[in-house]
């Protein structure tokens, strides 16, 4: 039962108690970053997967044992990079960046000519990876990204990638058949725009900058950046409908 | 490498099935494989071509049945048995069972994290002039090496259009095989679904790729 013990999991029993936001900004929720783990959710999971599961538990207890031991790294260090995958480093970013491009036509220019520099340049984000581009969707184009030989991403502006984007079905499919791959998101585009698909087969990573909708005139970037969800900056989504956060 | 982690086209994956508010990590050891493979990566061991060509080179059963994480793990314990940091014999005991390798650096710690949540920079200096400018048209070149490549098998041997000039970059197939950085230039070049995939293609569709100069040749 070593998966019921230990701080982990009373940190996660903490949370649902409060049904707090690890990250407590608005902005989380928006980009659709997991604002709370569901500990109950989480918990069931890991019993019911059985034997496998634990075993991999406990393997991975044990390098991590002797990578202490031997001196090479520090739990707490370890401790800390997960926390902030969790809470600090996630779509949240993306969509402020998204939100200021809608609203500042200088910074939108600026993100086009070199993203990296762009999105370090902001004082809420700081510095970013080299390599990163920004990718518009027109109304003639849609953009769309993958990495079909393994999971490259832009984890500085999105966090850690979702499942779906690392799944075979994903790799495989969106360099084939885009559509079919939009409508299992449940997005179905006019048959007049031109799809573009953006294979990360290098260390360059691609943000898509989706189209602002209408009807937000006179909002806020905090108000945009609701409206703006990881899987719009992805290609797999549109941004949200302004009725649904107004 | 003709592996099956290369899987653009492929058919018989299914449907893409997103997660609603699916969280970052799904068990506690995922976080922590992937804590510890940005934390061992100070070291500089290996490089991020060598790790991604030993994932590439799991057993393809393995590969395809193996969760995310556990690919990572095994790549992790792969690497730092065979770079010397530690031994299969401490992996079997589950402890340290004699004293770390001699490192170039010392131990990574809370002051270190910040350096590995950053993506790393790849570009280098040209070491000579680009071949290929923007607009042109060129060909991906037919090649099978066995060794780690960036050439998805679905864009090779085909023709298409540089659209973007990334400057140098170090190139993955002569790091993962250990033999230097050997920065090339780096462009987007893209193609019509019709040149990929043949006449039944998806209409209005273009898909474009990393590619690395020694894979493109004049049309």
């Amino acid at each position: 039962m070593i998966l019921c013990s230990g701080l982990a999991l009373g940190m996660l029993a903490l949370r649902d108690e409060k049904r707090l936001p690890v990250h407590f900004s608005g902005l989380v929720d928006a980009a659709g970053f997991v604002g709370y783990i569901s500990p109950m959710a989480a918990h069931d999971h890991d019993h019911n997967e059985g034997s496998n599961l634990s075993e991999m538990e406990l393997r991975v207890r044990a390098l991590e044992t002797i990578l202490v031991d031997k001196g090479y790294i520090e739990t707490a260090a370890l401790d800390r990079i997960v926390e902030l995958y969790e809470t600090k480093i996630g779509p949240h970013i993306g969509a402020q960046v998204i939100a200021k491009a809608w609203s500042d036509p200088s910074f939108r220019q600026s993100l086009i000519d070199d993203a990296s520099k762009a999105v370090s340049a902001l004082a809420e984000v700081g510095r970013v990876g080299d390599h990163l581009v920004a990718v518009e969707n027109t109304p003639l184009v849609h953009n769309m990204v993958v990495c079909t030989l393994c999971s490259c991403y832009p984890t500085d502006v999105l966090g850690l990638p979702p499942t779906w984007y690392k799944s075979f079905a994903y790799r495989s499919r969106v360099v084939k058949e885009p559509r079919a791959v939009l409508a299992d998101f449940g997005v179905a585009l006019p048959a007049e725009t031109e799809i573009r698909v953006w294979d990360s087969t290098a260390e360059t990573r691609y943000l898509v900058v989706p189209m602002r909708p209408a009807e937000t005139a006179g909002w806020s970037e905090a108000q945009l950046a609701k409206l703006i969800t990881r899987d719009s900056m992805v290609g797999t989504g549109v941004p949200k409908n302004p009725s649904e956060v107004a | 490498m003709d592996g099956v982690h290369d899987m653009g086209g492929m058919d018989g994956f299914g449907k893409v099935e997103p997660e609603p508010n699916e969280s970052v990590f799904h068990h506690r050891w995922e976080g922590r494989v992937l804590a510890m493979s940005r934390a061992i990566g100070v070291f500089r061991a290996w490089t991020i071509d060598t790790s991604r060509y030993v994932v590439e080179s799991l057993a393809p059963s393995v590969y395809l049945t193996s969760p995310y994480y556990e690919k990572w793990f095994l790549r992790n314990q792969q690497l730092l048995i065979e770079r010397g940091l530690i031994d299969a014999d401490e992996i079997a005991a589950g402890r340290a069972l004699r004293p770390a390798k001699s490192m170039k650096r010392g131990r990574f710690t809370l002051a270190d994290v910040e350096t590995v949540t950053r993506r790393g920079s790849y570009g280098r200096p040209a070491p000579a002039p680009a071949r290929f400018k923007i607009g042109d048209r060129v060909r991906t070149k037919n090649i099978h090496p066995t060794t780690h490549t960036r050439l998805p098998r679905y864009a090779r041997g085909h023709v298409g259009e540089v659209e973007r000039l990334h400057g140098a970059h170090i190139f993955p197939d002569s790091a993962a095989a250990g033999k230097g950085e050997d920065p090339q230039w780096l462009y987007t070049v893209r193609f019509d679904a019709q040149e990929l995939w043949g006449a039944d293609a998806e209409l209005k569709l273009k898909v474009s790729i990393e590619a690395f100069e020694p894979y493109l040749e004049h049309v």
